[in-house]
């Protein structure tokens, strides 16, 4: 078999290193300064995050990847401020987050929605926390469902939606409040291969037509490589910031690009970074061999 | 179909068929004890005394008795006794009881002043409703508060773990002391009772709330009395209710004890009352009446919360959906399926 010959990760081509330069000269909004994270444990701490930097430019969508257990979700509960960090700062145009808030929307990898709303109620949950008007903030609520399409389904609670159709309710809802960044932790990984595709490109459509910076939390080298402008790959145990990677590949994305060269050494190079070579010879099960001999289907 | 599948449901028919079945059983248990003379009926009635000194008409003695009675009258030549094999009176026929269900409420009270039977119940409801109120009053939102705030689960909870186990009813002579012999020590008894056990159910199923659901409020804004008013009550407010409805089963248990404590009233002394005059049918229809009022408020409260909480599988009812519009609404607004039906016909 003819190996197949990549081009380098790094190499861009003129409008894709175009975009970048374009995309660095944007305002940073959110920044975080050597992170740390650790748990008491019994024995000691446990190390999650260590020094953790990263920028995130207006508009951009930035991956966070990395092998299970190099605190992923840890760094966006983090950004969230949902948990808080052992030591460094997280920064939100400049200012530094110290609890949730409005300004950064999450969406979770469970289902979160309030099961007791309506699909329009549950937009109009943070609207109404502001002190919205009731209809002013029915109005808005109707053009974000309208958004993620579903405004089919305004009245029906989340048990009846189908769990793409509940997340898609949830991105609107974190919307609905215009935050600055929208936080997202493996939003898509409870769904099935079919509607997940169809999901990632719902959210690239209206990442293009909103003002919003994404953080995508995800474990899956397709998506990372498929939905964003930089991927920061982490090392586990303890979480260090390995690589951050611009991925090469041009906009706007379609599953087309799946099997072009820059994807394929974006998507090859990760793997190399998650599953360093070697790794591999782990996985081999002690067999007991039950078969007839002579019988091998390998 | 088979009827024995491991862990299905069977379909409606079927599962229909046995729910009558479940009452039709037992039912039929008693009508054949009851109505088969050669099944268990251990005494003979005696019908006529015969030249006996001993029994009179109407009595009911053990067949033994009957028939040495006998041979001694025929030995000395008198008429013999007659009688009909017969249950004890403690078990009446079905059909009695049936008919005691009703005519216990027109039966007047044998001493004056005593109240009728639907006056005892009256009295036995309040009690209950009193006692379960107050409860529910200071336990609900305790409850609530310790499942949520650690502080207040910590502070109060270790005691009242310990204070279950002391069974209400051991009370009953303190209350006395403390309240009078009137209702208040029957209403501590049924408080005592539900109280502690209202805290730490209630507060365990606030602790079931899902944290995801909090936090997902927290990043959408909300924090403080909002979180605790836009999320905490509504998300555990289904599951509140169904403890509510079983707790009130514990309540109406209690009861029972709380009735004797001090002077007998109500229902129990009803029963008392009537087990005194041998009349047992009335004890049974006493007793019939109490699982009824149980079943039927049960029934009641599931059909409210169906109602209220939609989003667990139910679906409001047209009737239900009137009665909020009745509240809640201005008197000269149409209701909403009035304005449905009539647009339908523009």
């Amino acid at each position: 078999m003819n190996k197949l010959q990549l081009p380098s990760y790094k190499e861009q081509a003129p409008e894709v290193a175009e975009r970048f330069r374009k995309l660095k000269e944007r305002e940073v909004i959110l920044e975080t300064a050597d992170l740390t994270k650790k748990f008491e444990v019994e024995k000691g701490a446990v190390t999650a995050l260590e020094k953790v930097s990263f920028k995130a430019y207006r508009r951009e969508f930035l991956s966070v990847i990395g092998p299970s257990g190099c605190g992923k979700s840890t760094l966006i509960r983090i950004l969230s401020g949902l948990e808080t960090a052992t030591e460094g700062s997280v920064l939100l145009d400049g200012k530094p987050v110290t609890k949730p808030g409005p300004e950064r929307g999450m969406v979770f990898q469970g289902y979160t929605l309030f099961p007791w709303l309506s699909v329009k109620k549950n937009v109009m949950f943070g609207l109404e926390v502001a002190g919205r008007s009731r209809n002013g903030a029915e109005a808005e609520a109707l053009q974000w469902i309208e958004m993620v399409g579903l405004e089919k389904f305004v009245d029906h609670y989340p048990a009846q939606l189908s769990g793409g159709m509940q997340q898609r309710v949830a991105i609107a809802r974190a919307l609905a409040n215009q935050p600055r960044v929208l936080l997202m932790d493996e939003p898509f990984g409870a769904l099935d291969a079919q509607t997940r595709a169809k999901m990632q490109s719902y959210l690239l459509q209206i990442w293009r037509n909103v003002d919003i910076t994404i953080i995508f939390i995800t474990h899956d080298l397709d998506e990372a490589v498929y939905l964003s402008d930089r991927i920061l790959v982490l090392d586990a145990n303890p979480g260090r910031v390995n690589e951050m990677i611009e991925v090469p590949v041009a906009r706007p994305r379609s599953s087309k690009q799946h099997l072009n060269p820059e994807y394929l050494a974006t998507k090859a190079h990760i793997e190399s970074l998650i599953h360093p070579p070697g790794d591999d010879d782990d996985d081999t099960l002690p067999m007991i061999k039950l078969t007839k001999a002579g019988d091998e289907i390998v | 179909m088979s009827w024995f599948l491991m862990q299905k449901d069977l379909p409606g028919r079927k599962r229909l068929m046995l729910i009558i079945t479940s009452f039709l059983l037992p039912l039929a248990v008693w009508s054949v004890i009851s109505y088969t003379p050669f099944i268990w009926h251990p005494l003979m009635k005696v019908v006529d005394a015969g030249d006996s000194l001993y029994v009179e008409e109407g009595q009911r003695i053990s067949i033994s008795v009957f028939e040495q009675e006998n041979q001694r009258l025929k030995e000395s030549g008198g008429s013999v006794i007659t009688g009909v094999r017969a249950n004890p009176v403690y078990l009446p026929p079905p059909h009695k009881v049936l008919t005691a269900v009703y005519t216990a409420f027109k039966t007047e009270p044998r001493r004056p002043g005593d109240p009728w039977l639907h006056e005892s119940l009256v009295h036995s409801i309040r009690v209950v409703f009193y006692g379960f109120m107050l409860s529910s009053i200071i336990g609900v939102p305790l409850g609530i508060m310790c499942g949520v705030f650690d502080f207040f689960s910590k502070l109060t909870e270790p005691f009242f773990e310990f204070f279950r186990y002391m069974p209400a009813p051991v009370f009953g002579a303190l209350a006395v002391a403390v309240l009078g012999i009137n209702d208040s020590p029957k209403i501590a008894i049924i408080f005592i009772g539900t109280f502690f056990q209202q805290v730490l159910v209630i507060a365990n199923t606030t602790r079931q709330l899902p944290s995801p659901l909090l936090e997902a409020a927290q990043t959408l804004g909300a924090e403080g009395i909002t979180l605790f008013k836009k999320v905490v009550l509504p998300a555990i407010a289904p599951h509140v209710f169904l403890d509510m409805r079983i707790l009130l089963g514990w309540a109406w248990t209690y009861l029972i004890v709380a009735e004797v404590v001090g002077t007998s009233t109500g229902i129990t002394w009803f029963i008392n009352q009537q087990a005194k005059y041998r009349i047992y049918e009335n004890v049974y229809a006493a007793i019939l009446m109490i699982g009824l009022i149980g079943l039927f408020t049960d029934m009641v409260l599931a059909w409210i919360g169906r109602n209220l909480f939609v989003w667990t599988g139910g679906r409001r009812s047209s009737f239900f959906q009137m009665l909020v519009e009745f509240v809640s609404t201005p008197r000269d607004k149409t209701f909403s399926i009035v304005d449905k039906r009539g647009l339908r016909h523009e």
